[in-house]
């Protein structure tokens, strides 16, 4: 599975891309969330449950119980802001 | 037609190329968005846009399509930059081509208000020493819920 961070979310994970193998409980978007506060205190901080995120599952955005799969491209980042 | 691009854009050979040869046009709608040297009164000298290549594109396809098939659009182009820009370039163009005027005037507005809500870009603004991720608006999650 291959996770993805951008901008202040990249900057304070410290990476844009890991490539993961969660366990098998790791169902869904809000699993895999949860799982991802645990690697590190700086994946705690920045996916803390009060961080306003959104998240994408193979390019499409996602929801809490938006199943999840091995070999899935989840993006997770800040609310957008182009135009 | 849709396009992510660190080149500026001109305007006038878009809309020429998008529009040669048409007879079917009545109404065409260009909004430009440039980049502005202020930001919550703070000045602005640098804005850097990141964007996430294959969604993004994605994104900005969806919402044309649905702008095509909500106000019957004879033509359309979303263009966006990425990467450093300063303050008075370019960032997005939209044109909206229909028969009527009104549903080139709403197709504008409608794909410029789902883009700023939808289409994962993300500014850093740069100016007098400091630095910062601008904050995404309620204001246009409420201007996108307006055509729900």
């Amino acid at each position: 599975m291959t996770i993805l961070y951008f901008a202040r979310l990249r900057e304070e994970i410290g990476t844009s891309e890991e490539k993961l193998d969660p366990p098998a409980g790791v169902k869904t978007v809000a699993d895999l969330m949860k799982w991802l506060r645990g690697r590190s205190e700086d994946h705690a901080h920045a996916l803390g449950p009060g961080a306003l995120l959104k998240v994408a599952v193979n390019q499409t955005y996602a929801e809490p119980g938006t199943p999840i799969s091995a070999g899935d491209e989840i993006a997770i980042f800040p609310p957008v802001t182009g135009g | 037609m849709i396009r992510v691009q660190q080149e500026p854009f001109d305007v006038g050979k878009e809309l020429a190329a998008l529009t040669v040869g048409r007879s079917d046009i009545g109404a065409t709608v260009t909004f430009t968005g440039q980049v502005r040297d202020f930001s919550d009164g703070a000045d602005v000298q640098k804005m850097t846009l990141e964007h996430y290549p294959g969604m993004t594109e994605k994104e900005l396809a969806r919402i044309e399509a649905e702008a095509v098939r909500r106000f019957g659009l004879t033509a359309s182009l979303i263009v966006h930059r990425v990467g450093e820009l300063t303050p008075g370039d370019p960032i997005v163009l939209v044109i909206a081509c229909a028969p009527h005027r009104g549903q080139a005037f709403d197709a504008a507005r409608f794909m410029m208000d789902f883009l700023k809500t939808d289409a994962p870009f993300w500014k850093k603004e740069q100016g007098a020493g400091r630095e910062g991720w601008v904050e995404a608006r309620e204001e246009d999650d409420a201007a996108r819920d307006k055509w729900k």
